[in-house]
């Protein structure tokens, strides 16, 4: 019965395809997967607006959205509603093909990433040996897109939001892929399905998670922070800092164009956070040996959910920084963290079974982390400033 | 330590996470259209105008002396003598507003005309849900939606109404003691006009 409900969405295709014609069915089994995921994570970004709406209400003592609906859950539809009836403003020095393009590429790069995600077991759309680097090559495109808007736009916060954010997410790439390097290096493949099928076992009911090792903790914590980076999300969201820039790159965007830009940037959000599941949190495998009879679709979507909540959380509590600070914590910091993270994975490998390794790899990430605090992110005292007058 | 202050901030965000669903004194917002505060004494929106008695066009203060709609910075007040009289709260005959128009979009609520009003006859009222479906012309009311009762000034404004109304009285008792004396005056000269033409 459970094995059932685990295989219930693959079962349910088999079940359609099982009615049409032998040559259909290939291409209507890719295209039934593709409206699914189409349609389900649009769904999800609905509720994760909801969620962040009440979410940093409730963090700042306020209710959030309560009117539309019994406590407000309408408010996504009626915010489709608003966006989709407004008035689509080009404005007239713009690039109008480029302008239009923009969120379109954003969306689609954004969906691509979905492609090779596994979902839950046997659930994943497509099953490719280079998966991780599919995906990555996928995530850069989207600062193609970015810039696109900023660019074609023809106003000056555009472009330099448009700008920034290429700079940020250029700046973080290096050490997203970094930190998921050393998960390549430990399992030997760039198959995302069988990244998460090495996790997926137990020693005394417990999972071989990369994240509850000490370099895959390590890792863990890099690329959430390059990941969120990666989606500007606060504190890392210059490139839309709304005190600052207006909008950012999507200034001179209104109407659809505007919540297209908005679901990229959740279905980005969304996508880094199913990555970063199956990367370290052993992806659709339970937490415990016990809990394997759940569905394995539940653990993946509770994860990818989870992971929003910390999104969400970290928004309402952290101030947006600083442009220098941003590419100093990039350059100086995360990245030197994660090249010895590398060589602490591979000390790991080679060190053999025993709490030998366990001892030494933690050592050396935790006398490092200390040492770059101290070193790396001092912060510099400067003098009073001097001001100097015209004469 | 690094991190050290983002595990503090963190824990502090969750504490305002959690403690608003337990504790309602977090939560300060008045949910406006169900839950009202009461309006402080000395809230002022619009102006109304002052009737004495039951009848509105009766007991209008107003005698269209015009000050306040000179006196009105962004000039939203229309004002149109009638030409007829009628007796003021004194009793002397005065000219009364047969239009008194205020355009409650143009007002930006400053109070001048209540200052500049000799008559006590123009005050600001408390009522600020004007909203209407019709731009030009809800906007723009005439004296009798304008008209509110003295009582009325009474409940919205106690301190000051019963202000007035006692500046009102003195004016009216200083008024009757002059007519009085006046009267007296007058009689006391015919009355010596009297006893010189039976002098003579």
């Amino acid at each position: 019965m459970f094995e059932k409900l685990d295989q219930i969405f693959v079962l349910l295709l088999h079940w359609i395809l099982g009615w049409l014609p032998a040559g259909l069915r290939p291409v209507t089994g890719v295209l039934l997967s593709v409206v699914t995921i189409v349609c389900v994570f649009p769904a999800l970004f609905a509720i994760c607006v909801l969620l962040e709406r009440k979410g940093l209400g409730r963090i700042q003592n306020r209710y959030g959205p309560n009117r539309v609906g019994p406590f407000g859950v309408l408010q996504p539809i009626a915010d489709g509603i608003k966006s989709l009836t407004k008035e689509d403003i080009v404005p007239l020095s713009a690039d109008a093909v480029v302008h239009f393009l923009a969120p379109v590429v954003l969306v689609v790069a954004a969906f691509l990433g979905f492609a090779v995600l596994p979902m839950g077991r046997n659930m994943v759309l497509v099953d490719m040996d280079a998966s991780l680097l599919f995906y990555f090559a996928i995530g850069a495109s989207t600062e193609l897109s970015v810039f696109m808007a900023g660019w074609s736009s023809r106003n000056k916060y555009s472009l330099l939001g448009a700008m920034r954010a290429v700079a940020q997410m250029i700046s973080y790439e290096v050490p997203l892929l970094m930190s998921s390097v050393v998960v390549v290096m430990m399992t030997g493949s760039l198959s995302l399905v069988k990244i998460v099928e090495v996790q997926n076992q137990y020693t005394h009911g417990l999972p071989h998670w990369y994240i509850f090792t000490p370099w895959g903790f390590a890792a863990f914590i890099l690329y959430a922070v390059a990941g969120t980076a990666e989606t500007n999300r606060s504190p890392f969201d210059l490139p839309e800092g709304e005190s600052e820039l207006v909008a950012g790159y999507f200034t001179e965007y209104s109407g659809f164009k505007f919540a297209l830009f908005f679901l990229g940037e959740y279905l980005a959000m969304l996508s880094i956070s199913g990555l970063g599941a199956t990367l370290f949190l052993g992806g659709w495998s339970a937490p415990f040996a016990f809990l394997s009879w759940v569905p394995s679709w539940i653990w993946f979507f509770g994860k990818m959910m989870t992971s929003i909540g910390v999104f969400i959380w970290l928004r309402g509590t952290l101030p947006r920084l600083r442009q220098d600070q941003l590419m100093n914590f990039a350059w100086k910091f995360v990245l030197p963290l994660t090249l010895i993270n590398l060589f602490v994975a591979a000390l790991w490998r080679f060190m053999g079974e025993g709490w030998l390794r366990w001892a030494v790899c933690s050592a050396i990430l935790m006398v490092i982390y200390i040492l770059m605090a101290r070193v790396g992110m001092r912060r510099e005292h400067l003098g009073p400033r001097e001001y100097r007058y015209a004469e | 330590m690094l991190g050290e202050g983002l595990i503090k901030g963190l824990a502090e965000t969750a504490r305002n996470f959690v403690g608003s669903y337990f504790s309602a004194e977090r939560l300060t917002t008045v949910q406006y259209p169900e839950e009202r505060i009461a309006p402080y004494e000395a809230t002022r929106d619009f102006p109304f105008l002052v009737y004495d008695g039951d009848d509105w066009e009766a007991g209008l203060r107003c005698t269209s002396c015009q000050i306040c709609e000179k006196e009105c910075p962004p000039k939203c007040i229309y004002i149109e003598k009638s030409k007829d009289k009628k007796p003021d709260f004194t009793g002397r005959p005065q000219t009364y507003p047969a239009r008194f128009d205020i355009d409650i979009s143009v007002c930006m609520s400053c109070q001048i005309c209540v200052e500049v009003c000799p008559f006590e006859a123009i005050k600001m009222d408390t009522e600020f849900e004007l909203s209407t479906t019709d731009r030009f012309g809800g906007l723009l009311q005439n004296r009798k939606q304008l008209a509110k009762s003295n009582a009325h000034y009474h409940k919205i404004h106690p301190t000051e109404a019963a202000e007035s109304d006692a500046g009102l009285a003195a004016e009216k008792a200083k008024f009757d003691a002059k007519t009085k004396a006046a009267a007296e005056a007058a009689k006391a000269k015919a009355v010596a006009a009297a006893q010189a033409g039976e002098g003579a």
